[in-house]
């Protein structure tokens, strides 16, 4: 007979050890999936997770987008690892990301065709606000009334969804973009570009955020009394209360910090990367977050791995309906199927398997 | 502006179509919360049955047979989210999350070859005798036999969750799943196929989405119905009937501005889109605002057996 018996304290060991398995279960599962839509399951594999960075013709261009597509997934996964932590669950990333963009974007075209060097930075200010006063509303909601923050920032999603359709039409269009919907183009407009950095690497400054996000958060858990009221809140709640720890000012704290990087992830996107406010510019990165901060175990260090080896599949996806007509769907799965055996796994750091035969009559 | 274009009478009548798909889908997740699991796959569940329902019924030209399949497909996604929470002892909520991030891939992966085509059409069921009554009977009585489904599972889901000993169980197992145990119920056979029967739900909430409502297949065309069911359950304070209100409720929402829209009102067509999430964010303001009553005692919490 198999049963589980409790550890006292999730096993370092293998909560280290489990995203690897569940990477590699998922390889397996996904391979079979792969194998039943008709593709060589081995080539599609290596189609993925192999050519983007060591294909002789694909790498040079595939390389730099790694950290392009990594940037706004660590960026958002680092904020809501705050929040799940501490059992806070803002699921409506994907709307303070759209809300960054606007905000940032419409302060950006405000001042077009201006060249001052004071643009950018008043773009990512907006940015961050922007995403910051969407993720307040469940934010002050559930403080004040203790409204559910999982359904209402979800919720709004989709009116973040309608608004960026709204403003790509209306008030952010393109005055002379011949009647299309769609914001101009930022390319064009030199003092507002999120430009790379350092040239043909892909680092812009949306990558530069997210490696300043690792750190900060990385001391903010293991240095800051607020790091730790966090993880308090979330492994011990009754504890937290009695030392002192205000439940309120940690959700305020944790959405609001989550909402002003997905915030800032939008900014960097729709400035540089995607270029401007159309109507699907939005690419489901605030929903991906939620696997990337998992994978990563709610770790800074961990997040960066994790979204590193997402962005991986997102090239590695598009390569592979490139070049094996692989649905984009099938990646979409994919994903889903990595967070599905992360969480299956979960049980060996929180449980011992125990097989016994006479355990059930000693117990009685 | 030009009101007069909205018929009221049609307007109560598509209320009922529009309402059925979120009712379908929020009574079953009432069964499941009531027993002490919170599952937040309903909107991965209902796009998975609705594309599933939709390939059935193009494959099979019966849309009843393409309901059971939906039901099916719903109740086997719920299954795995079922054995994740309750064997493998995984949090609710993420798993809940992955369960639809996961019906979103497979539905876009089963639906690309069936975007653009047409569905079978289900029949409508005139009542005979019922539906001649003038206004009532168009309103009422001359809908798709789907809607009186729909009202017959939440008949029969208040019966059984208050009128008998199986209900009594599934409630006891919510409320406190350790004295379930300790009186011997078997807690997680219970919690599975309370799971089972949400999935089955949502995914009949789904098919009735793709196959009557729309009727197509539009990738993402749920397009957030399972979370507003979730919240409708929260609304109903997991009651049957409250749940069937709040369903209606929300459907009427729903056609006003849809029919506002179509008739030009003077409100912009943006603010009316965004009005059914804002409105139910208001109501859970509003829910929440009288204090939480009824949410069963183990909603959400894991339940490991020690022996």
């Amino acid at each position: 007979m198999i049963h589980l018996e409790k550890r006292p304290q999730p096993s370092k060991f293998w909560a280290g050890v489990t995203p690897i398995l569940a990477v590699i279960a998922t390889m397996v599962a996904g391979g079979i999936m792969f194998w039943m839509l008709g593709k060589d399951p081995i080539e599609a594999i290596r189609t993925i997770f192999w050519d983007p960075l060591f294909h002789e013709t694909f790498g040079p261009y595939s390389r730099p987008q790694l950290l392009v597509k990594a940037a706004p997934l660590i960026l958002i996964a680092i904020g809501l690892s705050l929040g799940f932590r501490a059992g806070i669950w803002n699921i409506g990333a994907e709307g303070q990301y759209i809300m960054g963009a606007i905000c940032g974007a419409g302060v950006g075209l405000a001042f077009y065709p201006s060249e001052s060097l004071l643009i950018f930075p008043a773009m990512v200010l907006a940015g961050a606000i922007g995403g910051w006063a969407w993720a307040m509303i469940p934010g002050l909601l559930k403080v004040k009334f203790g409204t559910n923050e999982i359904l209402v920032s979800l919720m709004l999603v989709y009116v973040a969804e309608n608004l960026l359709a709204s403003v790509s039409q209306g008030l952010l269009k393109n005055p002379e973009g011949m009647g299309f919907p769609g914001s101009r183009n930022f390319r064009d407009f030199p003092a507002a570009y999120n430009a790379e950095i350092i040239g043909g690497t892909g680092m812009h400054w949306g990558v530069a955020a997210a490696f300043v996000a690792v750190i900060f958060t990385y001391i903010l858990l293991t240095r800051h009394i607020l790091g730790f009221q966090v993880r308090l809140t979330g492994q011990a709640p009754r504890a937290a209360r009695f030392a002192g720890v205000k439940p309120s000012v940690v959700i305020l704290f944790c959405l609001g910090t989550s909402g002003a990087l997905a915030g800032l992830a939008g900014l960097f996107e729709v400035s540089g990367p995607a270029g401007q406010i159309s109507i699907d510019f939005n690419s489901g990165y605030g929903f991906t977050a939620i696997i990337v901060a998992f994978l990563g175990r709610l770790h800074p260090i961990g997040i960066l791995l994790a979204g590193l080896l997402m962005a991986l599949t997102y090239i590695g996806g598009e390569l592979a309906q490139l070049m094996l007509t692989l649905p984009a769907a099938a990646i979409q799965m994919f994903q889903g199927m990595l967070l599905f055996f992360l969480l299956a796994m979960d049980v060996l750091s929180h449980y011992r398997i125990r097989f016994n035969k006479t355990a059930a009559t000693v117990e009685g | 502006m030009d009101l007069g274009q909205i018929n009221p009478l049609l307007l109560l009548a598509s209320l009922m179509v529009a309402a059925t798909p979120i009712l379908l889908a929020a009574i079953g997740e009432a069964v499941v919360e009531k027993s002490g699991v919170l599952n937040l796959g309903v909107e991965g569940m209902m796009i998975t049955g609705a594309v599933v329902g939709f390939a059935i019924s193009v494959n099979t030209g019966n849309p009843a047979v393409g309901f059971v399949g939906a039901a099916l497909a719903g109740a086997a996604l719920s299954l795995l989210f079922g054995v994740l929470v309750l064997y493998l002892m995984s949090n609710q909520v993420a798993t809940g999350l992955a369960l639809t991030l996961f019906g979103l891939g497979l539905s876009s992966l089963i639906g690309k070859p069936y975007e653009g085509v047409k569905a079978p059409s289900l029949a409508r069921l005139d009542i005979p005798v019922l539906g001649d009554i003038p206004v009532l009977g168009p309103i009422l009585f001359r809908h798709d036999p789907m809607v009186y489904v729909s009202l017959i599972i939440v008949a029969a889901t208040w019966f059984v969750l208050t009128r008998t000993r199986a209900g009594l169980i599934l409630r006891g197992v919510g409320e406190n799943h350790d004295a379930a145990h300790a009186l011997g119920y078997k807690v997680v056979h219970v919690r599975l196929l309370a799971i089972a029967f949400g999935g089955a739900c949502a995914g009949l909430g789904g098919a009735y989405v793709s196959l009557v409502r729309v009727p197509q297949w539009v990738e993402g065309m749920t397009a957030g119905a399972g979370w507003i069911a979730l919240a409708i359950v929260v609304f109903a304070s997991w009651r049957p009937w409250r749940v069937l209100l709040g369903a209606y409720l929300f459907g009427g929402i729903t056609v006003l501005q849809l029919n506002l829209q179509a008739a030009g009102a003077a409100i912009p067509v943006d603010i009316l889109a965004i009005s059914p999430y804002v409105v139910t964010i208001l109501v859970l303001v509003i829910i929440s605002l009288r204090g939480s009553h009824g949410a069963p005692g183990s909603l959400g919490r894991i339940f490991h057996a020690t022996h």
